[in-house]
C-alpha cells in the first residue's frame, strides 16, 4: 500500500524549490551536505511514519534509467 | 580503602581419589560473575553444585562495571545484593557532551518506590568478591579453585569432564554443564562450536585513575571533546576514589605504545587540567565484537554470559545479561532435575536468552555504529544529530552514547500464557516482576519462593497440590497505592509469577484451572 505521496504537496511548488536551492547558494560542498543530513532529520521525524521512510529511502534510490 | 586481592586456596577433592568418575547433577564451568550467581542459585534451591575455576583469585582489573537494577534485584534474591549495593557508586543520570557543551541529559529512574537504583558502579573484583563469600557460605555449592576443565565429552544422559588441579587430573561426570567460561570460552571450542557475529575494528582505551575529584556521580559520554580531538570518551565513578576513563582511539591505534603510561598519561591530564593529581591504576587497550552462538543448549551443555553471546561496553549489557542468563536458566534446571518439567523446557531458556542475546547485541551494534560512524555518510548523520540535539528532543531520542542495559521482556514467549482479561497497565505475561513499596518491605520480597502467585485482595486463594507459594497484598498492606497502580489491580486480581519473577499468567479474578495450566505452560509441558 503506497503512502508516499505522488502528487505535489505544496501551494506553489516552485516557490519550495527556489529556497531549498536557495539555502545551499553560499555553502561549499561540507556545509551543503549538514545541511541536508539536519533537514532529512528534520522532515523524517515530521512525518515520523516508519513506511513512508522506507517508501522515500527506496524511491530515492532506485537506479536513474 | 583500596582492593587487596583474596587467594583462594587450592583444596584436592575426594572426586580426585574416586575409583569411578564421581556423578553430579551440575557441573559449572567459570567462577566469574555468571557461573557464580548460576551455583549460588542452585545452591540455595537446595541442590548440589560443583562450581569449576582455573584461577585462585577474582577479576584482574576493574572490567565489568555497571550493574543494573534488575541484575541487583536478582543478586538480592541471591542473598548478595547488601554489600553490592553499600560498597557501589549509585547513579541514574547521565549527560551527553558534544565538544565541550552538554547537549542532552537522561535520568534512568525518574519515579520513586524501588527499592534498587538504577545502576551501580563497582569493580568487577568486588562484586566477584561478594559473590565468592555469599558462595562460599552454602554447603551445597562445592567451589573448586585451580581446577581447569581440560575436556568436555557429550554423551547421551551425562558428560564426562576433565579436570587439571595442581595434584593432577581427575575425571568427573555431570548430568548437566553450565559453561560461564567467558568470551573466550575454552567449553565453546572443546564442542568446536562457532561463535559468529561482527568485528568492530575501533581500539578503545581504558584508564582507571584514582584521584580527589570533583564529578557529580553521573555518567559522562563526550563526543569530541575539546581534550581529545575527534574521538570519544566516557567517564563513570566508582568506589575508592577510582574513575574509569575510557578513550576511543581509532582503528589505527597501536594498542602495545597506547598502554604506556607515557601515552595515557597526558591523555588523562588532558582531561582533567593540569593541576589535578591522579595515579593510574589499571590500563587496557582493547577492541570489541557482537557475536553469539547460535543456539544456547547444546544437548547437556548450557552455555552463559560471554561465552555465550558477546557485546560492546556501550550499554552495560554484558555482565547485566549473563546474571540474567542465570536467572532464567536456573529454576529450569532445577524443575527438569526434579521432574516437574520435561528436559525440553531448557529449550526455553535458549528460546529466551538467545532473544535477549539478539536484542543486546542489536542495541550494542547500533550504539557502536553512532560512536564510531563507519563512513562519511554516517559521520555526516551522526554529527548532524548532535547538532540538532541541544535545540530538538527528537534528535536528543537519536543520540546513542549506549541503551543502558534493562530487563529483556520475553514477549514472545512459549512459556507465557497471553492475557485473556484487559489490563490496562502492569507486567504483561512475558515481563519481569515491578517492584513497590508495601506496608512492611518491598512487593519483589514476596517473589523470592519458587513461583508464586500474588493475589490482591483480602482474602488470598488456595491452590493445593501445586507447588505454587501463595502471596496477598491487600489494600491495607499497600499504602501508597504503588503495587496496586503498578500492576493494574483491583482486589482479586491476580499474577502468576514464574520462580525468575517473570509474569507467566494473570486474571482480573482467580481461576484455579487457568492457573493451573499456564504453570504446567510455563513448565515446558506445551513444548
Amino acid at each position: 500500500m503506497a503512502k508516499l505521496r505522488d502528487e505535489s504537496g505544496f501551494a506553489d511548488a516552485d516557490a519550495f524549490y527556489a529556497k531549498l536551492v536557495e539555502a545551499h547558494r553560499d555553502l561549499d560542498d561540507a556545509a551543503s551536505a549538514k545541511l541536508n543530513a539536519k533537514l532529512v532529520l528534520l522532515l523524517a521525524n515530521h512525518i515520523g511514519d516508519i513506511d513512508v521512510v522506507d517508501e522515500a529511502l527506496a524511491a530515492a534510490g532506485r537506479p536513474v534509467r | 580503602m583500596g582492593f587487596v586481592y583474596p587467594q583462594y586456596e587450592f583444596r584436592p577433592s575426594a572426586d580426585s581419589a574416586a575409583a569411578q568418575p564421581v556423578r553430579h547433577a551440575v557441573v559449572v564451568i567459570g567462577a566469574g560473575p555468571v557461573g557464580l550467581a548460576t551455583a549460588i542459585d542452585l545452591a540455595q534451591s537446595g541442590r548440589r553444585v560443583v562450581l569449576l575455576d582455573d584461577d585462585t583469585s577474582v577479576s584482574h582489573g576493574s572490567r565489568g562495571l555497571c550493574y543494573a537494577k534488575r541484575t541487583l534485584e536478582i543478586f538480592d534474591r541471591l542473598g548478595c545484593a547488601a554489600p553490592i549495593v553499600a560498597k557501589g557508586v549509585t547513579w541514574q543520570v547521565g549527560k551527553v557532551f558534544h565538544g565541550p557543551k552538554q547537549i542532552y541529559a537522561f535520568d534512568l529512574l525518574p519515579e520513586g518506590g524501588h527499592r534498587f537504583p538504577a545502576f551501580v558502579n563497582l569493580q568487577q573484583y568486588w562484586l566477584e568478591k561478594f559473590l565468592v563469600d555469599r558462595a562460599l557460605s552454602l554447603p551445597n555449592l562445592d567451589l573448586r579453585f585451580a581446577s581447569r576443565v581440560s575436556a568436555l565429552e557429550p554423551h547421551a544422559d551425562h558428560v564426562g569432564l576433565d579436570v587439571e588441579t595442581p595434584a593432577g587430573k581427575y575425571r568427573i561426570e555431570a548430568e548437566w554443564v553450565v559453561a560461564c567460561d567467558g568470551a573466550r570460552s575454552p567449553a565453546r571450542k572443546m564442542l568446536g562450536l562457532d561463535f559468529k557475529g561482527r568485528v568492530f575494528e575501533d581500539r578503545f582505551l581504558i584508564a582507571d585513575v584514582r584521584m580527589q575529584a570533583e564529578f557529580p556521580t553521573e555518567r559522562w559520554f563526550w563526543f569530541e571533546p575539546p581534550f581529545h580531538e575527534g574521538e570519544s570518551t566516557l567517564l563513570h565513578k566508582q568506589p575508592d576514589d577510582l574513575w574509569r576513563i575510557d578513550f576511543q582511539l581509532g582503528a589505527n591505534a597501536d594498542p602495545q605504545t597506547e598502554k604506556e603510561p607515557a601515552r595515557v598519561i597526558p591523555r588523562v591530564q588532558a582531561m582533567l587540567g593540569p593541576d589535578v593529581a591522579f595515579e593510574l591504576e589499571w590500563v587496557s587497550v582493547y577492541t570489541f565484537q557482537c557475536r553469539r552462538l547460535e543456539r544456547l543448549r547444546h544437548g547437556r551443555v548450557l552455555f552463559a554470559g560471554d561465552a555465550a553471546h558477546q557485546v560492546s561496553p556501550f550499554g552495560a549489557r554484558g555482565a547485566n545479561s549473563g546474571v540474567q542468563d542465570a536467572d532464567n536458566l536456573v529454576w529450569k534446571l532445577c524443575a527438569v532435575l526434579d521432574g516437574h518439567a520435561p528436559a525440553a523446557l531448557l529449550d526455553s531458556y535458549d528460546a529466551e536468552r538467545g532473544a535477549a542475546a539478539d536484542e543486546n547485541i542489536g542495541h550494542s551494534t547500533r550504539a557502536t555504529d553512532f560512536i564510531t560512524p563507519k563512513n562519511a555518510a554516517a559521520r555526516l548523520f551522526r554529527d548532524a544529530v548532535l547538532e540538532l540535539a541541544p535545540h530538538h528532543a527528537f534528535a536528543r531520542r537519536l543520540v546513542n552514547s549506549g541503551r543502558l542495559s534493562q530487563a529483556t521482556h520475553y514477549s514472545a514467549s512459549p512459556l507465557s500464557t497471553p492475557d485473556i482479561d484487559v489490563f490496562k497497565g502492569g507486567p504483561a505475561p512475558g515481563s519481569p516482576a515491578l517492584d513497590a513499596p508495601l506496608k512492611d518491605g518491598w512487593l519483589l520480597d514476596l517473589l523470592k519462593g519458587g513461583f508464586t502467585l500474588l493475589a490482591f485482595g483480602e482474602t488470598a486463594p488456595e491452590l493445593p497440590d501445586l507447588p505454587i507459594a501463595i502471596a496477598a497484598i491487600s489494600e491495607a498492606d499497600d499504602p501508597q497505592r504503588l503495587a496496586h497502580q503498578r500492576y493494574d489491580a483491583a482486589p482479586g486480581t491476580v499474577y502468576l509469577f514464574r520462580p525468575d519473577q517473570y509474569v507467566c499468567c494473570r486474571l482480573k479474578r482467580f481461576d484455579a484451572t487457568a492457573i493451573r495450566s499456564a504453570y504446567a505452560r510455563a513448565c515446558g509441558k506445551e513444548m
